[in-house]
């Protein structure tokens, strides 16, 4: 089970206020687990990734164990930590003020 | 009972402020979305109580919010704006060229007919419609593609297509304005388009009488007088009376020319209402005094209207969709203020009372007149 963060945003827009848990097919990486997302959740489509193109979106960063892995490869595994469940999956929308 | 429900638009969220006839006393629900921001929120004339909502942010995005009860409870539909084909560029602040990056939605305009169908117009400019309801959009991609394209160039706040005017005598007549190209006609439901901007004159651009790229800020119409449309320019009120082919400056008395919002009476063609904010770059009322401006005339002849509006230090903006009025017989005029403010007229705009005071900055602001 993979623990994921939401910025308040989202977590708006899909209505919980706290950590969401998701069943990821296969090994955790970032696409899987934003694929699992949008599976889980089809209002996220296009908020945390261009639809088409799967990129992520310019102010949106994904950090895990206190590391900005953001530009890494997509399709990297995550580290067992996040994968055993004991570190989540951290979506931030970037500091950018207000 | 006849009653009002007016849908606010603003930084941080959307409001609904609902009133009976007589529209004294308002109840105000929200913040729904809060935190987003809420571009604009409209209703369809055929059912009122389907409303669609364009909510977005720069971080996630761009989505469309769909009611059908009335603002009471609201589900997400179709986000996908993808534009029509290879989009090419258009200008960029500098003159140079640009790539077409859709950003968000600015105006959402419900057909006069079914609600299912709903124009809408985004940012960088082009028009797409609905006919699901919202669950999937396509590009009306004629516009983008008319030949001024890519010379368009964005105004202050992008370039946006924020105006959408459906005849109601032809449906296949539309008429849009964008900042900063100007007003487009079309004749034939949105394959073909032309520039209609013969008489506007602007500064800040190489030909100040050029067929395109004005910063148009807002274009409204009574449904009555389908070839005569009101114009609020970046500076200059203008009118036309056939169509767009040829405009003229109607600014008349107004203390300052600049402004975003203009709109006309329900039920009095010929009564106009503006905001003069004081220039381009200051944008607040002149002289710390909040004042409507009403032309009974359809221009040239202006009367300020105070009566409940703050007459000392009011340093607020307008922005050009957050300007309605209901069709009470005693038409109702409604504006919403960049402080958060809701102010509301009952009598025409003689008198004016805050029914939202402390909202976030408002950026829209539409009325439905309820049955």
């Amino acid at each position: 089970m993979i623990r994921v963060v939401l910025p308040a945003h989202l977590k708006t827009l899909i209505n919980v206020n706290r950590e969401i848990e998701l069943d990821v097919l296969g090994i955790a990486t970032q696409r899987s687990i934003v694929d699992a997302l949008e599976t889980q959740y089809p209002v996220l489509l296009g908020t945390i990734r261009d639809p088409l193109t799967k990129k992520r979106r310019a102010f949106v960063r994904f950090f895990v164990c206190e590391e900005d892995i953001s530009h890494e490869d997509p399709d990297a595994p995550l580290p067992e930590a996040v994968v055993a469940g004991k570190e989540p999956f951290f979506v931030i929308g970037a500091m950018a003020g207000g | 009972m006849s009653g009002v429900r007016v849908l606010v638009g603003t930084r941080k969220g959307a409001f609904v402020l609902r009133s009976d006839g007589k529209r004294k006393h308002w109840d105000v629900s929200g913040p729904f979305f809060g935190g987003w921001e809420m571009y604009h929120v409209k209703g369809s004339p055929v059912d009122p109580n389907r409303i669609y909502a364009a909510q977005s942010t720069g971080w996630f995005g761009q989505l469309i919010q769909r009611s059908n009860d009335g603002g009471e409870t609201w589900e997400p539909v179709g986000n996908q704006f993808n534009y029509d084909g290879v989009t090419g560029t258009h200008q960029w602040y500098d003159g140079t060229p640009h790539p077409w990056e859709f950003a968000r939605v600015w105006h959402l305009e419900p057909s006069l007919t079914d609600p299912d169908k709903v124009l809408a117009g985004v940012e960088d400019a082009a028009l797409f419609q609905t006919t699901n309801g919202g669950e999937s959009w396509s590009e009306l991609s004629g516009l983008r593609e008319q030949k001024s394209g890519s010379s368009w160039q964005p105004g202050a706040g992008g370039m946006c297509l924020h105006s959408i005017i459906v005849s109601p005598q032809d449906p296949d007549r539309i008429y849009v304005a964008i900042s900063a190209a100007g007003a487009f006609r079309t004749d034939d439901g949105g394959k073909t388009w032309r520039p209609i901007n013969k008489g506007l004159h602007s500064e800040g651009i190489p030909d100040g009488d050029a067929e395109v790229g004005h910063c148009v800020h807002h274009i409204t119409m009574h449904p009555s007088r389908p070839d005569t449309l009101f114009m609020q320019k970046h500076w200059d009120v203008m009118r036309t009376d056939n169509a767009g082919d040829s405009w003229f400056e109607i600014s008349g008395n107004l203390p300052t020319d600049f402004g975003f919002v203009i709109d006309v009476h329900a039920h009095e063609p010929d009564t106009v209402y503006v905001v003069p904010i004081k220039s381009d770059s200051e944008h607040y009322p002149l002289d710390g005094k909040l004042q409507v401006f009403r032309s009974r005339s359809g221009g040239n002849e202006w009367e300020p209207l105070t009566k409940g509006l703050p007459q000392s230090n009011c340093y607020v903006d307008v922005l050009r969709d957050a300007m309605s009025v209901d069709s009470l017989d005693s038409c109702g005029v409604y504006f919403g203020t960049t402080g958060g403010q809701v102010y509301a007229s009952s009598d025409e705009g003689d008198s004016w009372d805050a029914i939202a005071r402390d909202l976030p900055a408002v950026l829209s602001v539409e009325v439905q007149t309820l049955a």
